[in-house]
């Protein structure tokens, strides 16, 4: 029996990115081996569910959780996890804000069942099969399928979250600042989001001058100058509308900031700030030729949003005009 | 649409210091009739609205929201109602996507003598709305992993569109 700590990581509806990224940290992952016995991490461990059942509640020291919340199975690990959990992290985007997976809630249950298996060209479902929450009984057993639901949440919105390790995924540098500060018991206080305060324009080394644009570019559009802000070269940037803590890699790279590490610190809603800074920029008095400018941005709601949607103002799209009725 | 006959709109104004704030009080003064569907907040320029500002009032219950401010070349910080023009636009079409209807949210001009122009406006922005019906977006976005974990597959609501 060890005395060690106890530790859970967990994934929900996400990519596998983040467990990847935990890997990141390279060698200190036997630091963390040697700190704490790792109970469950259903990715690189064979620990099953029942390991963390039987736990008394509040004997997990923490839980790495990544993932978004999109069916059953993940808000019953999330209430689980919780539940056996001293210290919660949401860890990366999914479990912080819903990130791609939230991008779901640009449709809903119906639809993207209607796609995936029936409707899209690479579908062969000749008998129309479609996951039945509850499952099925065969002759070998129950095969349970969790429910699908409409709308993509957070892992905050369905459980109290102590903090936030944004990214998609997180960098490795303030994985290993978060572990640290766990294993020297350094902890922020509750709710933080571990990252800067300013935004990763603060951390671009890119030239800023002023920004005038006539027109916008799609990356694959555009050549763009490596010394310039890529705004400036009408390239949609999000760095102007979030959070830093990556070290600005991506702008570094001639790629524009996704907005995976969230809103700066203040802002409430990503999307309505992305969509500000860049509408500002527009550099035209006439009505009729702002809209023609406008119509070189491509989906702006899933540009301003793409990692945002769930935790943003709206939320998601109105689920059905019939709704709006009665 | 159906009727829909005790709906009273519940319109967020968005005014101007400056122009159509004093043109409000114009209106006002001049004892103009206009609906009292309009709960005006006063900033002091188009240029101060955050988008967020109007996104918060859309998920907090608002119908609709409606922004005045000072005519394009008159706006007392110079550009302020120019940056407001190109965010509403792109506001607009960020919210289509969403499924809020255009009509939702409108942008006008109107200085300070325009009292009618504003008493007008907002008789014409409360008919609208009252057309188009509650927008309600709380329930809107209600789904079933909304109201609870658990889905009945049975109950499940048939296919639906996203507006486009
Ligand atoms: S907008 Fe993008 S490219 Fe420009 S300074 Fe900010 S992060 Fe760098
Ligand atoms: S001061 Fe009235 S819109 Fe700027």
């Amino acid at each position: 029996m060890s005395a060690k700590p106890k530790i859970a990581l967990y994934w929900a509806a996400s990519c596998g990115g983040c467990e990847i990224a935990v890997l990141g940290i390279h060698e200190k992952i036997l630091d963390v081996a040697n700190a704490f016995d790792i109970v469950f991490w259903p990715c690189v461990l064979d620990g099953k569910l029942e390991d963390v059942e039987v736990l008394a509640d509040g004997e997990l020291l923490f839980t790495l959780f990544n993932g978004a919340i999109r069916n059953d199975e993940n808000y019953e690990m999330a209430q689980l996890l919780r539940r056996k959990s001293q210290v919660l992290v949401a860890f990366g985007s999914c479990a912080h804000e819903g990130c791609i997976p939230g991008l779901g809630n640009f449709s809903n249950r119906r639809q993207m069942f209607d796609w995936i298996y029936h409707d899209a060209p690479t579908t062969h479902n000749p008998d129309n099969v479609e996951p039945v929450a509850g499952g099925w009984d065969f002759p070998e057993g129950h095969v349970h399928i969790p429910g699908y639901w409409d709308t993509v949440k957070t892992l905050g919105q369905v459980v109290d979250v102590d903090y936030y390790l944004p990214g998609c995924p997180p960098e490795a540098d303030r994985i290993w600042e978060a572990l640290t500060a766990i294993m020297e018991g350094n902890l922020p206080p509750k709710g933080s989001v571990i990252g800067a305060d300013v935004t990763v324009c603060d951390e671009c080394p890119r030239a800023k001058n002023e920004k005038k644009l006539k027109k916008f570019y799609r990356p694959h559009e555009i050549v763009p100058d490596p010394e310039v802000c890529l705004l400036e070269q009408g390239i949609l940037c999000a760095g102007i509308a979030t959070r830093s803590g990556c070290g600005a890699l991506c702008p570094q790279v001639n790629m524009p900031c996704r907005g995976c590490y969230g809103p700066n610190e203040g802002v409430v809603d990503q999307g309505a700030r992305f969509l500000s800074g860049v509408a500002s920029v527009i550099d035209s008095q006439d009505p009729e030729e702002i809209e023609a400018i406008l119509d070189t941005i491509v989906d702006p709601a899933g540009t301003f949003y793409r990692f945002s949607l769930p935790h943003s103002l709206l939320h998601r799209v109105a689920m059905g005009r019939q709704d709006l009725q009665d | 649409m159906s009727e829909h006959n005790d709906f009273e709109p519940v319109i967020v104004g968005f005014l101007c210091n400056w122009c159509s704030y004093r043109a409000a009080d114009l209106a006002g003064t001049s004892r103009m009739k206009m609906p009292p569907n309009m709960r005006d907040i006063r900033v002091m320029c188009t240029g101060r609205l955050d988008p967020t500002f109007v996104l918060k009032a859309l998920r907090e219950g608002a119908d609709g929201v409606l922004v005045m401010g000072c005519h394009p070349g008159q706006c007392h910080y110079v550009e302020g109602n120019y940056k407001a023009m190109r965010r509403i636009a792109l506001l607009k079409r960020t919210l289509k996507q969403f499924g809020v209807e255009d009509e939702r949210v409108r942008l006008e001009w109107a200085s300070a003598a325009e009292g009618p122009k504003f008493a007008q406006t907002v008789a014409e922005m409360t008919e609208t709305i009252r057309r188009l019906g509650p927008l309600n977006w709380k329930r809107l976005i209600s789904s079933n992993g909304h109201r609870e974990p658990k889905i009945e597959p049975e109950s499940e609501p048939e296919r639906e569109e996203v507006a486009a």
